[in-house]
C-alpha cells in the first residue's frame, strides 16, 4: 500500500491545489432588498453565504430568528453589539420570518 | 474541469438514472437556493450551501452499497477549509495528560503501522433534517448527506499506542485542519470514549475506496467511527489528545445532543451524560429507496424496487416495501452484506399492476429487532430522522 499511496497522494495534491479556491468561490445567494440588509451581508457573510438564511425559511417565527441571531453572537463569537443584534434581527424576522403562533 | 467549477446543471429529464428533482419537502427558502452542481473532485451534488460548503448527494447514488468518492456528500461547520497544498508536510500528533511520550507522526509512520479496513457508512446526524416536518433550524438536508465507502488506514488504537496510553485514560480529544476564522468560534473539536478509541474498526483512514481520501471528505487523513454519526469522523484529522478528563467543547456539550432517552444506545458516553441531554453518538436503523425516482412512469408489467437499508453495526434482518403508502407491506430480498457498517442494498419485483399512482416506502429491521421510528422523534437539533419516507410512481 505504501509505494502506491504515495504516488497517488502526489497526484492528488497536483490536482487539488486549484481546486479548493475554485470549489468554495461560489456566488452567494443574494438577501432582499431592505432596511438591514447591508449590515447583515456584512456581518453574516464574514463567517458563511446568505444561502444559511435563504435556506432556513420560510419557518422561523420573528423571535426564533433572534435566538439565531444571539447564538451567532454569544455561541460563535460574531462581534455584534446589542444595535447590531436588533437591527439583523429585525431584518431577518421582516423578510424571513412566518407570524408567531397566537 | 476547472471552468466547469461550480456550473449549474439544468434538470433534465434526458438525464437517465440521475434524479433531477429538488424535494417537494423541503423548505421553500431552501428549495429557491438548491442547486444539482459539478465541483471539482465531485459530480453532480445539491448544494445547499457554498460557504462552509454543504453538499448532498443525489437519491439515485444509493442505488449501490458503495457510494463513489466524486458522489459522497460534502458538511463543513467552520469556513477555512484547508488546501490540499496547505496539508504538504502534515502530521499528527498523539499527546495529551493520558499519553506515556507525546508522539509527532508522519504519514510514512501511520504507514508503518498494519492496515485495517473497515466498510462503514458514514452519516450525518442531520441527515434527512430537510424532510422534517415542522421545519427545524440547520442545514437543510435532503436524504443525501451520507454514503458509504471502503476505508483503509491504521487502526486508532495502534496509532494511540505509539504514544502509550496510560490506564487512567478517559476519553480521546480530536481537531481537525479546518478552522473558524473568528477568534470567538469555537474549534470543531470532538472526542471519544476510551472504549470507542480502541475498537479495532474505529481506524485512521488514508484512503477512501482505494484512492487518497478527496480533500472535501478529509484529505490526508479522516477519523472512521463505524456505527457513530459522521460529526465525529474528524476530517484532516492533525491533532489527538489522550486524556483523564473529558472535553469542554461547544461541538460536545453544546451542539450535537439529544434528550436523555429518546434514541436507543448499545453503549452510553457517560463522560459526556448530563441529568437531560446525551451527545448523539450511535445510528439508528434507517432505509432508503433508491430507484425508482419520485414523479418516475413505470412498467405496467413490473418493476423492481431498489434502495439500501443499514444501522450502527448489529445488521440489518428484514427490509419490507409497500405499495401503498403503508398499509401493506411485503418482504424485500436482501442482498449479501458486505460488512456489518455497510449498507445492505434490498430488491423487490412488483410483479404486474394495474395503471395508478403507487406510494412506494421501504422499512428496515435490525438484527437486535429495531425498528424505524413512525413518527418523528421530535428533538430541537432535527437529529435522527428515521421515518420511512414516501416515492410516488405512476402506472399508465
Amino acid at each position: 500500500m505504501r509505494r502506491w499511496l504515495a504516488a497517488a497522494v502526489a497526484v492528488l495534491a497536483c490536482n487539488t491545489a486549484l481546486m479548493c479556491n475554485a470549489t468554495l468561490a461560489e456566488e452567494p445567494a443574494a438577501l432582499m432588498p431592505g432596511a438591514g440588509a447591508d449590515v447583515t451581508g456584512a456581518y453574516c457573510n464574514v463567517c458563511h453565504t446568505s444561502d444559511y438564511i435563504v435556506m432556513n425559511s420560510t419557518f422561523l417565527t420573528g423571535d426564533q430568528w433572534k435566538a439565531e441571531v444571539t447564538k451567532m453572537r454569544k455561541a460563535f463569537g460574531a462581534p455584534m453589539d446589542d444595535a447590531t443584534v436588533a437591527e439583523i434581527s429585525a431584518y431577518l424576522a421582516a423578510n424571513y420570518a412566518v407570524a408567531a403562533k397566537p | 474541469m476547472i471552468a466547469g467549477a461550480g456550473a449549474v446543471l439544468a434538470a433534465s429529464p434526458s438525464m437517465a438514472g440521475e434524479s433531477t428533482r429538488i424535494p417537494a419537502e423541503l423548505p421553500d427558502g431552501t428549495r429557491s437556493i438548491a442547486r444539482f452542481v459539478n465541483l471539482p473532485g465531485k459530480r453532480r451534488m445539491l448544494r445547499l450551501t457554498g460557504r462552509p460548503p454543504n453538499y448532498a448527494a443525489p437519491v439515485n447514488v444509493f442505488s449501490d452499497v458503495i457510494t463513489p468518492n466524486d458522489r459522497f456528500f460534502v458538511r463543513y461547520h467552520l469556513d477555512n477549509v484547508p488546501s490540499a497544498a496547505a496539508m504538504d508536510g502534515w502530521s499528527l500528533s498523539v499527546s495529551g495528560d493520558a499519553v506515556e511520550r507525546p508522539v509527532q507522526l508522519k504519514l510514512s509512520d501511520l504507514l508503518d503501522l498494519s492496515t485495517h479496513q473497515v466498510v462503514s457508512v458514514c452519516q450525518c446526524a442531520g441527515n434527512r433534517r430537510g424532510l422534517i416536518d415542522p421545519h427545524v433550524a440547520g442545514v437543510q438536508w435532503t436524504d443525501g448527506a451520507m454514503g458509504c465507502a471502503v476505508w483503509r488506514g491504521p487502526a486508532l488504537k495502534d496509532v494511540l499506542n505509539a504514544a502509550g496510553v496510560k490506564k487512567e485514560a478517559q476519553e480521546v480529544w480530536f481537531e481537525g485542519a479546518d478552522k473558524p476564522l473568528m477568534d470567538g468560534t469555537p474549534p470543531f473539536r470532538k472526542s471519544l470514549p476510551m472504549e470507542k478509541a480502541m475498537d479495532p474498526d474505529t481506524i485512521v483512514a488514508l484512503t477512501m475506496n482505494n484512492a487518497p481520501l478527496p480533500l472535501l471528505n478529509g484529505y490526508p487523513a479522516r477519523l472512521i467511527v463505524p456505527g457513530w454519526t459522521g460529526t465525529y469522523w474528524m476530517k484532516h484529522l492533525t491533532s489527538i489528545e489522550v486524556s483523564t478528563q473529558k472535553l469542554n467543547s461547544f461541538w460536545m456539550q453544546t451542539a450535537y445532543r439529544v434528550p436523555a432517552g429518546l434514541f436507543p444506545v448499545d453503549k452510553p458516553f457517560r463522560s459526556q451524560t448530563n441529568e437531560t441531554t446525551v451527545p448523539i453518538t450511535e445510528l439508528v436503523v434507517n432505509a432508503l429507496i433508491a430507484g425508482p425516482l419520485e414523479g418516475d412512469e413505470v412498467e405496467r408489467s413490473g418493476f423492481t424496487i431498489t434502495g439500501v437499508a443499514w444501522d450502527r453495526g448489529a445488521g440489518i434482518s428484514r427490509v419490507e416495501v409497500s405499495l401503498d403508502g403503508g398499509a401493506n407491506w411485503r418482504d424485500a430480498l436482501l442482498a449479501g452484506s458486505v460488512g456489518r457498517y455497510a449498507y445492505r442494498r434490498f430488491s423487490l419485483q412488483t410483479g404486474a399492476l394495474r395503471p395508478g399512482s403507487y406510494r412506494l416506502m421501504c422499512r428496515a429491521v435490525s438484527q437486535t429487532g429495531e425498528k424505524q421510528a413512525e413518527r418523528m422523534k421530535v428533538n430541537p437539533g432535527g437529529y435522527h430522522n428515521n421515518v420511512p419516507g414516501v416515492v410516488t410512481v405512476v402506472v399508465s
